[in-house]
């Protein structure tokens, strides 16, 4: 009955789902229905395509902004609204209020929901105060608070129906992730990786917000939810202890692996895809071994958390290298195959194609040609390192040590790429992919561990690569052979999530605060307009009255707010800040805007 | 480590007490050295020694590190503020040194309608209350533009006397 009547309000025949009684059911419908953007990436496999094309690449340059909304926060603004039917509802960051905008009553705001939060997580906020978004189900919207807090709001009035707590931030464990609702549960991660925090997702029932199953990232089989026969990594079963065998002591009590990235779903599989980040400290020496699972792929079965495979990309990670960022789930041919592909671009600066099934390693390459700590993965099934990076010498800041400062490495710790999520268009079977062109020099030193304090031990600083003013591209890549298709500069780092359309129109926002239009097969750049303000937002369209509308939330800030403001480190400092070391702040404030674009009428 | 932390703490507030308003260090020039490689001025503050060859003084190079290990991920690369975090760069100029060492030992609020700046108190976090000294020689470096956006070329070595006192400070033996 309530369901039937939220229906009605939502003047959106999707959410009927048929009358299903799984929330999974109405997601995988609603997703399919291109009008309504009701999950953070738009669908399960995270490939942010939409199938609506009255926006092609021949009229998008006459887009025109059709109306704005001010958040009334300044921090990073980070994801990007859900639209379900007539309802629209956006997020901020900390505070961490959420709008319901009815669409077809002058965007009137119908219900605004503000917790109550302890300023005090702010600090614990490693790198600002984000928020990437929220999630949809079973006629509720999900919240996942600054505080951990994890909210489930009634869609049609903003009450809360029940309210679940992740984690402690005293301790540091702080949530800036979306959350994402598969069948009758709503799996979530958590932050603090820069805190010591043994990091974990967790699985919350969508009725009662009771939780269901939590697996670690690092610690004993139990806690990780790791079979030692049947859990595989590279085809093979990980055998017992395969976490607390590559951890020196209990440092794994203390080992980070944190989730704050994306998760996507595969239904018929019923598998859950994410990745862990890095193993706490930045000082390598101070925790010898492998850190599993730190910086791994899980493939997770989303009714119980037990893990089908994992994949570990950065063993022993000496760069800050989080795993973090999202699996985009696609279908193609390899070898005149077809496979079930999940494809990964790491902040090590290395594009993964795996078999999301068994978790083959298909294809790791790297997607920009700067990056130079490794000369690639062993792809030698035969070798006792396959599937290991080889890790150069050069650049190895655990060959360096302590105290030993290791110049130009590339990429830098925020990665090739961060959270900034990637589009993938089955049209042309091209990955879209918002990158960093950033390199850095890094000092270990030994640090101390103090609960709910930062546990960094490194010092690093940031600079284009040698010989170049750019620190962004914009590429299309082909996840099949791993190979750069088109690569367009960026005077920042992209930090924007992609959007890829039916349209042949692809859409992503810059740090200067542009949102740009290119065309999906050649680059090219059809249309572009400044925001109010830097964009780290993830791009989105949706249809409302006929119409379909790009939105987008401006509000420069996290880590990128952070690293680039006042500029990178100039290395021939005294002869003023020019290209690429000129500072974001002369392009851009704080302020929360979304911009909503369309064509014109006439 | 708490003890010692406390007793900072305790100097901070007793400084911050007598003054009505924020007042900068004043003159940086070093007059005195002491026996762990620190550099004081004529009032006896902390503070850095550049030689004409560029070589800084310990405390600065040390406090360069620490600084872009605990502080930049909030307050940017070398002191120039950030988003999020004002410009330390500049806030050292009209702050005592007292009172630097009170807001890094204490943390500190700053919440409007428009700002919801929150600091951690750092006083139990010997990563940090170890290195204030440094961390305050750096950035007084930083704020009268004697280093620049840039990792001290050269340095004087660290002394005996502060590497009996860091490990004594970080729990060593």
């Amino acid at each position: 009955m309530r369901k039937a009547l939220l229906a009605t309000y939502l003047g959106s025949a999707a959410i009927f789902a048929a009358g299903s009684a799984s929330a999974n059911d109405e997601l995988i419908k609603m997703s399919q229905n291109p009008k309504d953007w009701v999950m953070p990436a738009g669908d399960y496999a995270n490939t942010r395509y939409s199938k609506l094309n009255q926006i092609t690449a021949a009229n998008v340059g006459k887009l025109q902004v059709a109306w704005t909304f001010s958040t009334g926060v300044l921090r990073g603004h980070e994801g990007g609204p859900l639209i379900i039917g007539n309802m629209m509802y956006v997020h901020t960051p900390f505070p961490n209020k959420v709008y319901a905008i009815d669409l077809s009553n002058e965007n009137k705001i119908v219900w605004k929901y503000e917790p109550k939060q302890d300023p005090n997580v702010i600090p614990v906020m490693c790198c600002d105060t984000v928020n990437r978004g929220l999630a949809y189900g079973d006629g509720k919207i999900i919240l996942h608070q600054a505080d951990t807090n994890l909210v489930a709001l009634d869609a049609k009035t903003g009450q809360v129906a029940w309210s679940s707590t992740n984690g402690n931030p005293a301790k540091g464990e702080t949530g800036t992730s979306a959350a994402l609702v598969v069948k009758d549960k709503v799996l979530v991660g958590i932050s603090g990786g820069e805190f010591g925090v043994q990091c974990h997702v967790t699985a919350y029932d969508l009725k009662t917000g009771k939780q269901a199953w939590r697996a670690f990232s690092e610690g004993p089989d139990d806690q990780i939810k790791v079979d030692p026969v049947k859990t595989t990594a590279l085809g093979k079963p990980v055998g017992a202890d395969s976490s607390l065998k590559t951890w020196q002591g209990d440092q794994w009590k203390i080992g980070g692996g944190c989730t704050w990235g994306w998760m996507s779903y595969d239904p018929a599989l019923n598998l859950v895809y994410y990745g862990s980040g890095n193993p706490s400290t930045w000082n390598p020496k101070q925790r010898p071994g492998d850190n599993k699972w730190s910086m791994t792929i899980f493939a997770r079965d989303a009714d119980t958390g037990m893990a089908k495979w994992v994949y570990q990309m950065t063993p022993h990670d000496e760069w800050d290298y989080d795993g973090v960022n999202e699996m985009i789930l696609s279908d193609q041919q390899i070898n005149g195959q077809p496979r079930k592909l999940l494809t990964h671009f790491d902040r090590n600066g290395l594009g993964y194609t795996l078999d999301r099934e068994s978790g083959e390693l298909l294809v790791a390459e790297k997607y920009d040609p700067k990056v130079n700590w490794t000369s690639g993965v062993d792809m030698d099934k035969n070798s006792p390192t396959y599937g290991r990076p080889k890790v150069l010498d050069a650049a190895s800041t655990e060959k360096g040590g302590e105290d030993k400062n290791t110049k130009g490495i590339c990429p830098a710790a925020l990665g090739t790429k961060d959270e900034q999520p990637a589009a993938y268009s089955p049209d042309t079977q091209l990955f879209y992919v918002p990158t960093n062109h950033v390199c850095m020099d890094y000092e270990p030193f030994k640090v101390s561990y103090t609960a709910g304090q930062p546990y960094v031990g490194a010092t690093l600083s940031m600079y284009p690569p040698q010989g170049e003013t750019h620190m962004g591209n914009f590429i299309a890549w082909d996840g099949k052979t791993g190979k750069i298709v088109w690569s367009n500069k960026e005077q920042f780092s992209v930090w924007s999530g992609a959007l890829a359309t039916a349209g042949g129109v692809v859409f992503y926002g810059t740090l200067e605060g542009y949102l740009k239009a290119v065309d999906a097969k050649s680059g090219k750049e059809l249309y572009k307009f400044k925001t109010p303000s830097g964009i780290i937002g993830n791009v989105t369209t949706y249809e409302n009255g006929g119409k379909q509308y790009v939105a987008v939330l401006s509000g420069v800030g996290g880590w990128a707010g952070i690293g680039l403001a006042a500029g990178l480190t100039d290395p021939t400092a005294g002869l003023g800040a020019v290209g690429g070391y000129a500072a974001l702040s002369n392009y851009t404030a704080l302020g929360g805007t979304l911009t909503v674009f369309s064509l014109p009428s006439n | 480590m708490r003890k010692i932390c406390s007793v900072i703490v305790a100097i901070a507030f007793a400084a911050s007490a007598g003054l009505a308003q924020a007042e900068g260090p004043g003159d940086p020039t070093a007059v005195k050295k002491e026996d762990d490689g620190k550099w004081l001025d004529k009032e006896g503050t902390p503070t850095y020694k550049i030689s004409a060859d560029g070589t800084v003084d310990w405390f600065t190079y040390s406090g360069y590190r620490r600084y872009h290990s605990e502080c930049h991920v909030c307050h940017g690369p070398d002191g120039m503020g950030s988003t999020y975090a004002p410009a330390l760069k500049d806030s050292v100029k009209s702050m005592s040194y007292g009172d630097f060492l009170g807001v890094v030992a204490s943390g500190r609020k700053n919440i409007s309608t428009a700002a919801e700046n929150v600091m951690p108190a750092f006083g139990d976090n010997p990563n940090v209350a170890c290195y204030m000294d440094d961390l305050y020689v750096y950035l007084r470096a930083r704020s009268n533009d004697a280093v620049g956006r840039v990792r001290p070329p050269k340095k004087e070595e660290k002394t005996d006397a502060y590497t009996k006192a860091e490990d004594s400070c970080m729990g060593k033996n």
